[in-house]
Order: C-alpha cells, then sequence, then structure tokens
C-alpha cells in the first residue's frame, strides 16, 4: 500500500509476515451461524468511543487494523440492526484475533 | 449553499433511479465493492485512475476531466448524485473536484454506500450503458483548492483543520490505522491546526451530523474562528474533502479550501515547521 493511498479496502489491507512483526495487527471475523458476513463494518474505537478506523468486511467476513499499541474497542455494524461489540488489546509484533458471531 | 442544497437522503435517492437528466455515481478509490453490487443505474468513477493524473501528483486537468465526463455520459446540466465507501471520503473529494470544474448541480448521498448497505436497500451488478455527451468544463476554480504556499503563510492568521485521527495528528502515525504504518514522511501537523477528526462530524452509519452538533463542534468545542478564512488537510485530502463539505457546503461558511496536498506534501517539505504532540 502505498503513500497515495487512504482508503480501506473490504477485509483489511493484507500484509506479509515479515512486516507483520512491526505492526500491532488487531483481526478476526464475523460470522452468522458459522457463515462469512460479508456486508457488514468493523470498526476499531478508543477511549471513550473515539473513531479510530473502519474497514468493510472481505468476502470471508474478514477484518484487519494496524492499530498502536494498548486498549481498544472493536464494533461491528451490519444490516438488520447488527451491532456488536468486543475489547482487545494490541502490541507491536503480535496479531490478535478478534471473532464475532452474529 | 446549505445542507438541502447539497445533500440527499436514500429514499430521495430511490425515487430517482433511472430518472432522466439525473445520474447516480458511485465514487471509490477502490471500485471493487462497484463491482460486486451498486445502486440501480450508478456508473462508476475511480479516484486513482480516473481522478488522479497518471505521471504528476495531481489530479486530472480541465481537459481530463472533460474527457471523463464525456466518456461516462454525464451532461453538463445532469444532475448528478455521488456516493461512495469510507464514509463518503472519495465522493465528497469528487463532490469537490466537480465544484471545482463547475459543474453546479452535484449532490452528495449522505451515508453513501455504508447507509445503503446497512439499509439493505437494493444492490445490482448490472452496469448501465451511457450514450456519451460533449463534456465543457470550467477553468479550475482556485478559491475551493489550497496549494502549499498558501498554507505556510495561513499558519497562525486563519484557520487550519488537520482532520486525522489524533494519532496521526500528533505524529504517533503516520497513516489510519487501517493502513500498514510504513510511510518515511515526517510525523506531526501543521502548527496552529485544530484537529478536529472528520469522523466527529459523521453518525455512526456514515451520515453527516445535525447543523447544531456539527456548529458546536468546530466553532465550540475546536474553537475554528467562522469569521475568518479556513483551510481543511488530512493525508492526501479526501478525508479533509469530507469537513470542506461541513463546513462549506453544510455550515455555508463562505471561505474553506481544501488542502489536497495535504500531510504527504507538507510532511515531506524541507524546512517549514511541523509541531507534534496533542492540540494546543
Amino acid at each position: 500500500m502505498s503513500h497515495d493511498s487512504c482508503g480501506a479496502p473490504a477485509g483489511g489491507v493484507t500484509i506479509t509476515k515479515d512486516k507483520a512483526g512491526k505492526e500491532a495487527i488487531v483481526e478476526g471475523h464475523v460470522r452468522d451461524s458459522g457463515a462469512p458476513v460479508s456486508t457488514g463494518y468493523a470498526r476499531l474505537l478508543g477511549t471513550g468511543d473515539e473513531f479510530v478506523a473502519e474497514v468493510p468486511l472481505g468476502e470471508d467476513g474478514g477484518f484487519r487494523f494496524f492499530a498502536a499499541p494498548g486498549d481498544w474497542t472493536l464494533r461491528v455494524l451490519a444490516p438488520g440492526g447488527v451491532r456488536l461489540e468486543q475489547s482487545v488489546s494490541a502490541d507491536i509484533g503480535q496479531i490478535t484475533t478478534v471473532e464475532f458471531a452474529v | 449553499m446549505s445542507r438541502s442544497d447539497a445533500l440527499v437522503d436514500a429514499d430521495w435517492v430511490e425515487s430517482r433511479i433511472d430518472t432522466p437528466g439525473t445520474v447516480i455515481v458511485e465514487v471509490d478509490e477502490d471500485t471493487s465493492a462497484y463491482d460486486k453490487g451498486h445502486i440501480p443505474s450508478a456508473i462508476k468513477i475511480d479516484w486513482k485512475k480516473d481522478l488522479q493524473d497518471p505521471v504528476r501528483r495531481d489530479f486530472v486537468d480541465k481537459i481530463g476531466f472533460e474527457t471523463l465526463l464525456s466518456e461516462r455520459g454525464i451532461a453538463n446540466d445532469d444532475t448528478v448524485v455521488l456516493y461512495g465507501g469510507n464514509n463518503n471520503w472519495f465522493a465528497s473529494y469528487a463532490y469537490w473536484y466537480f465544484k471545482l470544474y463547475g459543474h453546479q448541480n452535484v449532490l452528495l448521498l449522505d451515508g453513501g454506500r455504508k447507509k445503503w448497505e446497512l439499509d439493505s436497500r437494493e444492490l445490482t451488478r448490472e452496469v448501465p450503458t451511457r450514450a456519451k455527451t460533449s463534456y465543457t468544463a470550467s477553468e479550475q476554480d482556485a478559491t475551493l483548492r489550497a496549494m502549499r504556499d498558501e498554507v505556510i503563510a495561513a499558519i497562525g492568521k486563519r484557520n487550519l483543520v488537520d482532520v486525522r485521527s489524533p494519532d496521526e495528528f500528533s505524529g504517533r502515525l503516520l497513516a489510519p490505522a487501517h493502513l500498514p504504518q510504513e510511510q518515511s514522511q515526517r510525523g506531526g501537523h501543521i502548527p496552529t491546526a485544530k484537529n478536529v477528526p472528520w469522523s466527529k462530524a459523521a453518525n455512526e452509519d456514515g451520515t453527516f451530523k445535525a447543523d447544531d452538533e456539527l456548529t458546536a463542534l468546530y466553532k465550540e468545542e475546536a474553537g475554528v474562528d467562522f469569521g475568518k478564512d479556513t483551510i481543511a488537510y488530512c493525508r492526501i485530502g479526501e478525508r479533509s474533502a469530507h469537513t470542506w463539505f461541513v463546513l462549506h457546503e453544510i455550515l455555508g461558511l463562505p471561505n474553506v479550501k481544501n488542502y489536497d496536498g495535504s500531510w504527504t506534501e507538507y510532511g515531506s517539505l524541507v524546512g517549514v515547521p511541523i509541531e507534534i504532540g496533542e492540540g494546543k
């Protein structure tokens, strides 16, 4: 991803393992009875519900963020008024996985 | 300019699908979302391929814009309704861009693609065909676009509104948190800039907040002086187009410019002042 880009691709930017060591990654999936929820959004929120980032869910219901180390809230929005939330901690060199079930 | 002149809701757009004289356009940096499903009758514009010059760092010139709109079948008197993903960032940028080249009848779908999807409204893969037109653009309206020297001269004199996240503003992150953090330019912000993240102007479903909430956000909370001219910036100019839309089109402030060079330009300039840390 070059610096002249700013959009959030569905599912989040893919990353190679050698680069993952420098990032604080938070990723996961949203599923409904095991099936991926591919229409919807994952939001990364800081303290006090402060918006940080958002990606549309991927075809596999997946999302990925490159956060700063610390505590975050993940919120999922999907059609039908779906609104789910989980707390998560991120750290450099770690991939933190968070799974959502609708 | 006010909210009702610039913004339409999903019901309005639904009622205008296939209406002659109205062209619905999805604008995104990644147009794969359009290919998977879009609002019926909508055509697509690719923010990068269609709107950016492939060689120079600039957007397409007047002739390029005329060629693009003619090819897509947009006429000078058509009403253009823009929407997109990323909470309408790129659609807001396109709106600013259409205005810059003098297209007057342009509207933004409130909430963009996200609201449409969360409402479970109809999406189609059918790609419409439109007859070519002969579009004539105006010269760029310089009152809407700020260039770097003007931004440097505005430090301490005009409102500078940095619409990136607090972590990008302070220099802790160099890009939004949905992107890898490996950029090389310096972190921080333009001295005297107020940090009002674009997201504070939007509701969770991507729609814009109410006028009184927006006024309170910029004026009371952030201390933006509504009596002064304003320049908004972000990293590449699309999130700040969203804020330009709020200040200039919804709230109707007269002199608001978007600095599309934004932090990728400013943070790479030699010799300019940079401030790091929290906003003052």
